[in-house]
């Protein structure tokens, strides 16, 4: 019985692991989520990849050379899809196409924004064939940029720059993607099935072009659910060979004697002010003073307690990587003095300059932890500076909506990286990204931007993101609060996981089972 | 009949369309839109996603829309399984559901029915006692709370004896679905057992019981022959209600279980603001509900031969 396999088979070099949820998509130019993610990195071969340090190593491309007004990517010849057909620069230039394509709607299109005419044609001002992207034979990509975009190969790591076959995605038309039977795959794994809601199978293509690298035969995933103690459940009972813990389920595993593992999400959480005009916010000494009070290792430590959480005092977090080394060991975040008498002269600045202060609307998430979080800071506020505040807790979705809509003073937010370099951080608080939705506006801070986005010199470009870090403190933007981890048991047997923020998490490609 | 039967048909259409526009309308009214999602959206983004899915429209040609598609029983693609349709969703995870759903449901009957009947035979005594203090828990403790503990308890058994006993979650054979199963029916279970306590002692007091008793018949004979068929009418009129709760809500249990039944898609949808799927699954659900209905107000006539549906002398 198939279903009742063990979690990993030395012999036959196949794992059982399990889902949080079924994947929305597998169609690489629509596909945004984390589980997406996963499942594509080991069923695409993009142009490059990830290697186990960190760094990029080739993937369909054999090498490229960026430029100040474009790229060129050299395709190996030998890489071919899971039917036979070779992998052709023409590909390419058709998934980026169709994931600008205004048609598409492709909620990841901004990635592509740095290549030229990428944004004319997701707003429909040009035709998808304008984009700057050409195959010069059937082996190599030219792309070009509207402004120098110095971490463009670090992008086409990213599933939205995965190649697509046009007859495929013809074939199917909206259902493409859709069933494991209605895609292609050029990466290690093919998709063989795929219940929906119930199980997907992974096994070995054959037809990869690197296959003597890959060991594991299998990846079954018949497990689909959100429950965490589920997974846990069946990672004791050997049915799964990796599970991850919670608050709850990590007492049971150290009790058990289970090696634990930490991994750094390299996500960001803070709070986000309200800078529109009507909010009492928008007061510098306000802002200052709750600054002042709101020690992020306070919270860490005495109210979320969980191992490898950490706090947080950047816009950066502290394991992102830039300039060939982690940049916080470059340029250490700001130093904010935590201080009850400065922030009453804040408070007491801020009275003056606003009259009175309104109880303040704290905008959280109704997750347990966030509400452990938004009451430590209602009483933090409270006790130290007699500030009052009403918390507005809301589902994902409609706190999403409200911090759109500009419907919050305080909000708790959250930032993963989509690739590795800190402008992925970076430009959230520039004026006109989306994602800035406190409305911060200050020219140093779009001018700094700028530069990092554009200049090819990486130590001009850190200054660049060093000027962000101190004005995000000075002008209290936001107030970073800790970096989330997470933590896990895995099968004694598996070796060779590589867990890594960007590329899809966790990798099993050069994983294997240990007799 | 036919003339009822029409009748009802009719007044479940209309509950229907009403379930329809209801949750249409108070859709649209929930703050925020399928899109929000952690990455902003540009607004030109927004725009050609709304064009996409049709949103871009006035909401009541949207309305009148669905109604049409609805119709014709196409309920749109799903917005956070961006090409999946509805009714494919509903086709493939409503068997799931249904079939742990009517197990859940022989399980509760069975088990409800010969225990209501036992604690009434031993009225006020041990076994009496014992049942309706396990009743009384059954019913008050949550689902959540009893799948996760069930669950618990299968990794512990496995691990003690060394053997796959039974597994821990999934679906696809036949030993995945025993626990869920009673899990999920043993609410029901347990309100069956007291329902059917109840309505043994009424019997019991009865005027027929009573000759049936004058005129010798033995203990067990009564109980068998006049008291259980008697007191199991209130039961069965209690079964039409019960047959869609059950089946329709296994959320918490196929959560926990990793069960791909439409109940879980249905709360996700919810939380994720999937419009076409609450759309299709609220209306789904509220059909499924009206038909049981129907069916069981005309079960009744058969059951019970006091109870005449064209309302002609008796």
């Amino acid at each position: 019985m198939p279903l009742l396999a063990r979690a990993v088979d030395a012999e036959r070099q196949r794992i059982t692991l399990s889902l949080a949820t079924e994947p929305p998509s597998l169609d690489s130019a629509l596909a945004t989520d984390q589980i997406s993610s996963f499942l594509l990195a080991h069923l695409m071969d993009g142009l490059v990849q990830y290697g186990p340090d960190g760094s990029l190593v080739p993937g369909i491309a054999r090498r490229w050379e960026a430029r100040e007004d474009g790229a060129t990517f050299w395709l190996r010849e030998d890489a071919t899809w899971s039917d036979g057909k070779p992998v052709t620069a023409e590909q390419f230039v058709y998934a980026w196409r169709r994931a600008v394509d205004p048609a598409t709607a492709s909620q990841y299109a901004f990635i592509l924004f740095p290549i030229k005419n990428a944004e004319a044609v997701n707003r429909g001002d040009m035709a998808p064939e304008r984009l700057g992207v050409r195959a010069s034979g059937s082996h190599k990509l030219e792309v070009s940029f509207d402004k120098p975009c110095p971490y463009f190969a670090k992008l086409t790591a990213f599933m939205t720059f995965f190649p697509a076959r046009q007859d495929v995605v013809e074939r199917w038309g909206r259902a493409y993607a859709a069933d494991a039977d209605k895609m292609i795959f050029n990466g290690p794994f093919v998709l063989e099935r795929w219940v929906h809601g119930a199980r997907l199978t992974l096994k070995k293509n054959p037809r990869y072009w690197n296959q003597a690298a890959i060991k594991l035969q299998e990846i079954d995933l018949p497990y689909i659910t959100s429950d965490p103690s589920t997974h846990y459940n069946l990672y004791k009972d050997n049915r799964i060979a990796l599970s991850p813990l919670d608050s709850s389920t990590l007492s049971d595993a150290l009790a058990r004697g289970y090696e634990t593992h930490l991994f750094d999400f390299g996500t960001l959480f803070f709070l986000e002010f309200n800078f529109r005009e009507d909010r009492a916010t928008r007061n510098l000494a306000l802002r200052r003073a709750i600054q002042s009070v709101l020690n992020p290792s306070l919270l860490v430590y005495k109210v979320l307690g969980l191992p490898g959480i950490k706090p947080a005092y950047s816009l950066f977090p502290s394991s992102m990587r830039a300039g060939g080394g982690v940049f916080s060991q470059q340029y250490p975040p700001p130093r904010i003095d935590y201080d009850i008498e400065q922030a009453q002269r804040y408070l007491a600045q801020a009275k003056q300059e606003l009259g009175t202060i309104p109880p303040l609307t704290l905008l959280v998430g109704d997750s347990p932890r966030a509400v452990n979080e938004a009451e430590f800071y209602q009483y933090v506020l409270k006790q130290s500076l007699g500030l009052e505040t009403r918390l507005d807790q809301q589902t994902f979705k409609q706190r999403i909506s409200k911090m759109r809509r500009g419907e919050f003073d305080i909000a708790a937010a959250g930032w993963g990286p989509d690739f590795d370099d800190p402008i992925t951080f970076g430009d959230l608080f520039a004026s006109w990204n989306e994602n800035n939705r406190g409305r911060f506006i200050h020219a140093g801070y779009d001018a700094a931007v700028r530069q990092a986005q554009q200049s090819l010199d990486p130590e001009v470009r850190l200054q660049a993101f060093d000027r962000m870090q101190h004005i995000v403190s000075e002008e209290v933007v936001i107030i970073p609060t800790y970096e989330n981890v997470g933590l896990y048991v895995q099968h004694p047997q598996l070796a060779g996981v590589r867990r890594s923020i960007f590329g899809g998490d966790p990798n099993f490609r050069y994983a294997w089972v240990e007799p | 009949m036919l003339r009822y039967v029409l009748k009802r048909i009719a007044y479940g259409a209309l509950t229907i369309w009403f379930i329809a526009t209801a949750t249409f309308f108070a859709m649209h009214a929930v703050p925020g839109d399928p899109f929000n999602s952690a990455k902003a959206a540009t607004p030109q983004l927004r725009e050609n996603l709304r064009a996409r899915y049709g949103l871009d429209k006035p909401v009541g040609e949207q309305y009148v829309l669905y109604l049409k598609n609805m119709l014709r029983g196409d309920f749109g693609i799903s917005f956070t399984q961006e090409n999946r349709r509805v009714n494919d969703i509903i086709r493939e995870h409503f068997p799931v559901s249904a079939i742990l759903g009517v197990v859940a449901l022989l399980i509760a009957t069975a088990g409800g029915i010969a225990g209501g009947a036992v604690a009434a035979y031993w009225h006020n005594r041990l076994p009496d006692r014992l049942l309706m203090m396990a009743v009384v828990l059954a019913i008050s403790i949550p689902s959540f709370v009893i799948a996760a503990l069930a669950q618990l308890l299968i990794v512990q058994a496995n691990d003690l004896t060394g053997r796959s006993l039974l597994p821990v979650a999934g679906w696809g054979t036949l030993s995945h679905l025993w626990i869920p199963a009673l899990v999920l029916g043993l609410g029901t279970m347990a309100y069956l057992a007291r329902l059917m306590r109840s309505s043994m002692l009424d019997v019991m007091n009865t005027d027929y019981i009573l000759t049936a008793r004058a005129k010798g018949l033995g203990n067990w004979q009564i109980f068998w022959r006049h008291q259980l068929r008697n007191a199991l009418l209130p039961v069965v009129t209690e079964l039409g209600p019960t047959i869609a709760a059950i089946t329709t809500g296994g959320f918490v249990v196929e959560l926990i279980f990793a069960i791909p039944g439409l109940g879980r898609y249905f709360v996700q949808a919810v939380q994720q603001l999937d419009y076409t799927v609450i759309m299709g699954t609220t209306v789904f659900y509220g059909a499924f509900l009206v038909l049981i209905v129907v069916i069981v107000d005309l079960l009744y006539g058969v059951i019970d031969p006091r109870i005449r549906l064209h309302g002609g002398r008796r």
